[in-house]
């Protein structure tokens, strides 16, 4: 990273870092206001996020599904194309990994692991390149088409397990379990941190490396800042553009695949807690940069765990952490509201 | 009497001062040239004027009348009019109803015959030879700009400005927009016109004055100036206007094209060659098929009909990625939107269009090392003044914007370079430096061809020039064997002329 990179990186951090801190202390008022003890409140979502290294797992595990949905907006974001899809992306890769794995059963642990990540895999980037050929060759907006297209990933997902591939034996949609011995290891047990965190890391690691030194990258990026001028250059726009989707499906498609093999062991219908849209958000606060999400996405990972001491230790609702993630984006959005702006005189 | 008194105009934007103390007066019934380099103010000081923007210190009189709370519908009320450089016309409506809206005569119904009479005799007493029925999209560029001129006489304007009104006019359409102007002046009317060309200024300014830097650096009687020395108080030192283009032999053919259609209702298809060493020069007014012609060279558009090929290979079919590796240099029209990545590094937009070339990127690794140095040659060679490698492109001016891409695609070696409208928004010292660089790759064996609106780009710099009229060629010489004339009377589409 050159000198000037880092300069205006760490201007980043500290912008980013002033927008949390100010929506703490909003969030603060608010808490006060209502009635109850911002301190007592902060205090237990610390404890409820770090007080033991069972909480901290935790915290830990919930990070993981938004550090992939974050580096999937993210990866969208550098081509310069705004993935809203990424919710039934995330849905079509746990819904096909979990078929996958269902399958397989009986076949070698790593084998069935390895190939349900990648028709996982496979199944959000169909999803999202769809959406991005619409928009490349047909000039389709791709944000009406992504909304659309959560809508059938998530009721096409809905229509199987709760028919054809729901679980006799349960009350709710949801499919068999995939069996405990093809689930991801627990990196402590009794928490629900597996070695999924690696992956995540590994995908956040890798995608710094891509744009920063490849050509692939480097073509994603200009399509991104100036499909003109990238296509002047010799770029095939297009097909880039699909590409990006198609990664940026991929992602969001593993975010699918570490919830089912990392904790639920099935594929239960609706189980996203919006993942794919707070990972627009999770995205944004980093800046699109790949390490910068890491650091995003255990924030949010953060106030989600702690939330439940913070509820009834503080009883505080667990609402406040939508309140706290939604000033948090706010900030972030309009940097004039943080930097301290020094008045010019007029000499008028 | 003066109509227009501005006094120690100063006008900021944040830290960038954009006038700072500029005083012009204006006589009431003169020609009044605002000459300045881009970037020397002269917007900002019109916009001033005009109401758009406020300045931040200094004094403005309309007609003796001190001007506070100014804004443009003070400014119409006080008689001021202006003619934009874009044109806010209403392609649909006639030209009657683009000249009335707003100012209807009759009550709750437009009183129609009575609109059409009064712009009808507007017209004529100016003689812009326009109908006022006609339909507004079938003008030519000249002739709505003569309807915007109307809007702002059927507004009462005593006071007009002009911002750069000649930039998309042909020569013979700027000879008579200037008996335009003489005619408005004979009516006693005001102007103000904005420029950045000398010929213009000398031919119909009665005063001029000179904008560098966002200072006025004096007004002159326009009988006592030469264009010589406006040329140097606009650049602030002694310029050359004058380039020397000394015999080269051209050698064998690098670009080829034959039978293109560059418009689909064009009157017949373009064929020519470009020899090693030679540049070859496309006259015209831009909108002629000068876009078709150099996007379908890159293979950027595809082309219907014809045949183009570089050095003997048929690349008709071809992608832009594989032309370039043969050896072509793309200088576009569109500078910040074909040729920049404005948000990124100088070393990021050096790699642009080199990324898919073995000696900066081996086996889809970018090499950043062999990109830097190339990139630090590059802006030594050419003289881009920037902080460091790290400076957005975009924060560049618009002179080191272009030496940056001129550079960067007369680098690696090219075989063909395709420049279109290089000198466009530059200042005259960047233009004379481009120029001396183009002639320096025609010295070096590189085949050029150059699409520009400004004709004395193409006859300083062309061994060969064709005219470019709606999509097709009206005539091809070598550049001794035309007048000046014949070239202008092309442009406008006379064929009668060659």
């Amino acid at each position: 990273m050159g000198s000037a990179d880092m300069r205006s990186f760490l201007a980043f951090l500290g912008r980013s870092l002033a927008a949390v801190l100010l929506s703490f202390a909003v969030s603060a008022l608010i808490m006060l206001v209502s009635g109850y003890n911002p301190a007592l409140a902060f205090a237990s979502m610390i404890r409820g996020s770090f007080g033991s290294a069972n909480s901290f797992a935790n915290t830990l595990s919930k990070s993981v599904p938004l550090i992939f949905a974050g580096l999937a907006c993210a990866y969208a974001n550098k081509g310069g194309i705004f993935n809203i899809g990424c919710e039934g992306q995330l849905y079509m890769g746990a819904f096909v990994s979990t078929v996958t794995a269902l399958s397989l059963r009986g076949m070698p642990r790593l084998f069935v692991i390895i190939a349900s990540i990648l028709t996982g895999m496979a199944a959000g980037a169909a999803v999202g390149s769809f959406n991005g050929f619409l928009k490349a060759k047909m000039k389709l907006n791709e944000v009406v088409v992504a909304i659309m297209l959560n809508y059938i990933c998530r009721f096409f997902t809905s229509f199987f397990v709760s028919g054809i591939l729901k679980d006799p034996d349960s009350e709710t949609p949801q499919t068999l379990p995939v069996g405990e011995h093809y689930m991801f290891s627990k990196l402590i047990p009794k928490t629900q941190l597996t070695t999924a965190l690696f992956l995540a890391l590994i995908a956040a690691l890798a995608m710094f490396f891509f744009f920063r030194e490849t050509r692939a990258g480097y073509n994603v990026r200009a399509v991104g800042e100036n499909g003109a001028a990238a296509e002047a250059s010799g770029i095939n726009v297009a097909r880039t553009m699909i590409l990006t989707m198609a990664v940026s499906g991929g992602l969001a498609g593993l975010t699918g695949v570490t919830e089912v093999f990392g904790k639920s062991e099935r594929f239960i219908d609706g189980f996203s807690p919006g993942y794919g849209f707070t990972g627009i958000a999770i995205a944004f606060l980093a800046g699109n940069h790949p390490l910068g999400i890491l650091l995003s996405a255990l924030l949010f990972g953060i106030i989600q765990a702690g939330s439940m001491k913070m509820s009834y230790e503080a009883g505080v609702s667990t609402s406040m952490i939508s309140v706290i993630q939604g000033l948090v984006i706010l900030f972030v959005a309009t940097p004039e509201l943080v930097s301290i702006r020094i008045g010019r005189r007029r000499t008028a | 009497m003066y109509a227009v008194e501005m006094k120690d105009i100063i006008k900021r934007f944040g830290s960038f001062t954009a006038n700072n103390g500029i005083t012009l007066l204006v006589k009431k019934g003169e020609i009044h040239c605002l000459l300045g380099e881009n970037g020397a103010g002269k917007s900002t000081l019109m916009n001033i004027l005009f109401g758009l923007y406020r300045q931040d210190s200094g004094e403005i009189r309309i007609n003796g009348k001190s001007v506070e709370n100014h804004s443009p519908l003070a400014a119409s009320r006080m008689g001021l009019g202006m003619v934009h450089q874009h044109f806010m016309l209403v392609d649909a409506l006639s030209v009657w109803e683009n000249v009335v809206v707003g100012l209807e005569p009759g009550g709750f119904r437009i009183d129609r015959k009575e609109s059409i009479r009064k712009v009808q005799e507007l017209s004529d007493r100016y003689h812009f030879e326009l109908n006022a029925e006609e339909q507004v999209g079938n003008l030519s560029v000249g002739m709505k700009q003569r309807v915007e001129i109307l809007k702002t006489v059927y507004r009462g304007a005593e006071i007009i400005i002009m911002d750069e009104p000649t930039a998309v006019l042909s020569p013979p359409e700027v000879e008579q927009f200037l008996m335009i102007l003489r005619d408005m002046r004979a009516d006693g009317k005001t102007i103000i016109f904005i420029t950045h060309k000398l010929k213009e200024t000398l031919a119909v300014a009665d005063r001029i004055t000179v904008l560098r830097a966002g200072k006025s650096v004096s007004t002159i009687e326009a009988g006592n100036a030469s264009a010589r020395e406006l040329a140097g108080m606009m650049v602030g030192h002694e310029v050359d206007l004058e380039i020397e283009r000394p015999f080269n032999e051209a050698g064998g053919a690098v670009l080829s094209v034959e039978g293109l259609r560059l418009l689909p209702n064009a009157a017949s298809t373009v064929s020519f060659d470009i020899r090693e060493g030679e540049i070859f020069g496309i006259a015209g007014v831009e909108g002629n098929g000068q876009k078709q012609l150099e996007e379908m060279i890159m293979g950027l558009i595809k082309c219907r009909e014809g045949r183009i090929s570089v050095l003997g290979k048929d690349v008709t079919k071809l992608g832009t990625r594989k032309r370039r590796q043969l050896g072509i240099g793309y200088i576009p029209s569109d500078r910040l939107n074909r040729a920049l990545l404005s948000s990124f590094s100088l070393e990021d937009n050096y790699l642009l269009g080199k990324q898919f070339s073995d000696n900066y990127v081996r086996h889809g690794i970018v090499r950043h090392k062999a990109v830097k140095e190339a990139a630090g040659t590059l802006m030594r060679e050419y003289d881009v003044r920037a902080a460091g490698m790290d400076q957005a492109a975009g924060s560049l001016s618009g002179g080191n914007q272009q030496k940056l891409v001129v550079g960067r695609e007369a680098s690696d070696e090219p075989k063909l370079i395709i420049a279109c409208q290089p000198v466009r928004g530059l200042d005259i010292g960047a233009i004379h430096y481009i120029h001396e660089i183009l002639l320096k790759l025609r010295k070096e064996g590189k085949a050029i061809l150059l699409i520009s609106a400004e004709l004395t780009d193409i006859q300083q710099l062309s061994d060969r020039i064709a005219v470019l009229y709606k999509g097709e060629i009206l005539a091809a010489r070598k550049n001794e064997d035309f007048t000046e004339e014949e070239i202008g009377l092309l442009i406008a589409g006379h064929r009668e002329a060659v």
